[in-house]
């Protein structure tokens, strides 16, 4: 699936992964997160290997946000957020758990059943839950890592801005945060680094400025984008500009 | 006051939102019930023994002035009446227990030891033992039976669900369709199995194995309840430890995993437990279904999903249950007895049904 992937996370550091479907995005954060092995190569966590850590060692350190979590039971947002906090008392991490759900904006919805609500509000509960999953391993272990695969897949605009922000300030604190994203302006808001990966391979890394660009856009989503610039120096993707590419394009090799 | 100033009770549902009963109450309410269940158990059956008469056949107080029947009392309480609603209590319990179990394993409400086929492979192994062992080793081991059989039951139980679990898992996901018709299946080859071991059974074994076929308690004694405590007892402290790794499966492996769950261990803690627990309660009084279905069903409805109540509210109210359905068993058709898988059946089948109807989504319609 992989090929040559060499990449190293510091704390503090927000990086996104980008690229097509089927480039290997969450495949490289699975092996991240040790839920899958590499059948080549190593992973190492804090200098150790990453095959060394037993799960709920691992579970200190790091918190994963994975795509698509369905709740066939009727778990309550609370009872989901508290999953998070393993099997600590819960008078210990009540006020995490208060913090996590208010943080998400999902307190009114504190006593709903998670299969009665939608889908982004469903990904919020489980944003929570990580988070708290994060503050208990932080306040035993220190900073940890934060994973998240595209976590702003079923979110409206305010719940993406806000999930981003939230992952800022994690990282302000130490926090290494890393996420699969799709939307491309999100990323580069989001992120210090972007990776962004082909056909299992990294294409393409470094900052927004140098990896948004429309000869690495071309080369690997294979569409003709023009790159602009806001205010602040970061490139913008502007999504009619790319229809109307797309369209061009179409006409010409017609 | 008018009927719009009652405020809702803590744990009525309003628009989706829920509030669950402190646990205190859910587990003094459930052990209330169990006492009244055992007690009218204890008076209930052909031979009445009155509940004025009751505490003086316990022995807690002296028999009245002439009353002949202390000594009959006795000999029915301790006898007949104890060791049936022990062992009817402690099955009960196991079974409930198990169902729930089962479905946080399989991430579905709908498992049942009893109904994919669980069941059948202990009862399969078990009828294989009484043959094998009556016709080859009948002297020399048949002291051994009441070991060997709960042995033989727990080992086809096991190595049933080993099956289900391989066919329908596939890189963490478990289907639930898949996991019904496989069940289904597996239950057909343990069927066709235990029928050709009717077959060629002689009369003498033919009655034994003809006990598990019905599901009954009748056979109930204490030295049978003994066989079934150490099981219960280490299935009810494994309990402990397996209760929030449970809570986080239902979110699927990978998630578990990520919560600090080492699921491999998870999953093999509650095969074995689910496989012993089945195979002691079939090699004790049968195939009973239904009852993993409906206990958790329906204390999910009431006090939520979460395990670590669950799963002790499982073990009593299958208590309740199965003591209360083993009364009404004896008593219905009195002097004779009705078997008791009948009874679970009637009403358990039509809750399931009415899971299916309702969950319908869970498997792709």
């Amino acid at each position: 699936m992989l090929r040559h992937v060499d990449l190293s996370l510091r704390g503090g550091e927000m990086v996104a992964i980008v690229g097509p479907n089927g480039a290997g995005k969450s495949t490289l954060l699975r092996l991240l997160s040790a839920d899958l092995r590499p059948s080549r190569g190593t992973v190492t966590l804090k200098g150790r290997n990453i095959d060394a850590w037993s799960p709920a060692d691992l579970a200190m350190q790091r918190a994963m946000l994975s795509q698509h979590v369905s709740v066939s039971f009727p778990f309550t947002v609370e009872e989901i957020v508290r999953m998070g906090s393993g099997n600590r008392p819960l008078s210990s991490v009540q006020r995490l758990i208060d913090e996590a759900i208010a943080e998400v904006g999902l307190d009114a919805f504190r006593h709903r059943e998670l299969p009665t609500m939608s889908g982004g509000e469903q990904q919020r509960a489980h944003f929570a839950r990580i988070l708290v999953q994060l503050a208990c391993g932080e306040t035993a272990r220190g900073p940890g890592l934060l994973m998240l695969d595209e976590p702003t897949s079923s979110l409206d605009l305010k719940h993406q801005i806000a999930l981003v922000e939230t992952s800022k300030q994690r990282a302000r604190n130490g926090t290494a945060v890393i996420a699969v994203l799709h939307d491309l302006n999100l990323a580069i808001r989001f992120a210090d680094r972007i990776i962004v990966m082909c056909d299992g391979a990294i294409a393409a890394e470094g900052t927004p400025q140098e990896t948004i660009t429309s000869d690495v856009l071309r080369r690997v989503f294979h569409i003709d984008v023009a790159v602009a610039q806001s205010e602040d120096g970061m490139p913008y993707l502007l999504p009619q500009a790319m229809r109307a590419v797309a369209a061009a394009t179409a006409r010409v090799a017609d | 006051m008018s009927l719009a100033d009652i405020k809702p009770a803590a744990f009525i549902r309003t628009k989706g939102h829920v509030r669950r009963p402190p646990a205190s109450l859910v587990v003094s309410g459930l052990i209330l019930f169990l006492l009244i269940a055992t007690m009218l158990a204890a008076t209930v059956g052909a031979a009445g023994i009155p509940l004025s008469r009751l505490p003086a056949a316990f022995g807690f107080t002296a028999p009245g002035a002439g009353d002949a029947l202390h000594a009959r009392d006795q000999l029915i309480l301790w006898s007949i009446r104890l060791p049936r609603i022990a062992v009817a209590a402690m099955i009960g319990g196991i079974l409930g227990a198990a169902g729930a179990i089962m479905q946080g394993l399989f991430r579905n409400p709908l498992a049942d030891p009893a109904l994919v086929g669980v069941s059948s492979g202990g009862a399969f192994a078990a009828a294989g033992a009484i043959v094998i062992i009556d016709s080859c080793y009948a002297e020399h081991i048949h002291f051994l039976m009441p070991v060997l059989l709960p042995l033989a039951a727990f080992l086809g139980s096991l190595l049933t669900t080993v099956i289900l679990y391989r066919i329908a898992t596939r890189s963490g996901r478990t289907s639930i369709a898949i996991f019904l018709l496989a069940g289904l299946a597996i239950a057909a080859i343990a069927n066709a199995g235990i029928g050709l071991i009717v077959f060629i059974a002689d009369d003498r074994q033919l009655r034994d194995i003809t006990f598990w076929l019905l599901g009954s308690l009748s056979g109930a004694t204490w030295s049978k309840a003994t066989t079934i405590v150490p099981i219960f007892v280490l299935a009810s402290i494994a309990m402990i430890f397996i209760h929030r790794g449970l809570d986080v499966l239902i979110l699927g492996e990978s998630e578990a995993f990520h919560s600090g769950v080492d699921v491999e261990r998870l999953k093999r803690i509650c095969i074995v437990i689910i496989s012993a627990m089945t195979g002691v309660a079939v090699s004790v009084c049968g195939v009973v279904g239904f009852v993993g279905i409906v206990v958790p069903h329906l204390l999910r409805l009431m006090i939520g999903p979460g395990h670590r109540l669950l799963l002790p509210s499982s073990i009593m109210l299958g208590a309740i249950m199965l003591v209360g359905a083993d009364t009404l068993a004896r008593t219905i058709v009195a002097p004779a007895e009705m078997p008791i898988g009948i009874l679970t059946a009637a009403v358990g089948a039509p809750v399931f049904l009415l899971i299916l109807l309702r969950q319908r989504g869970l498997v792709g319609l």
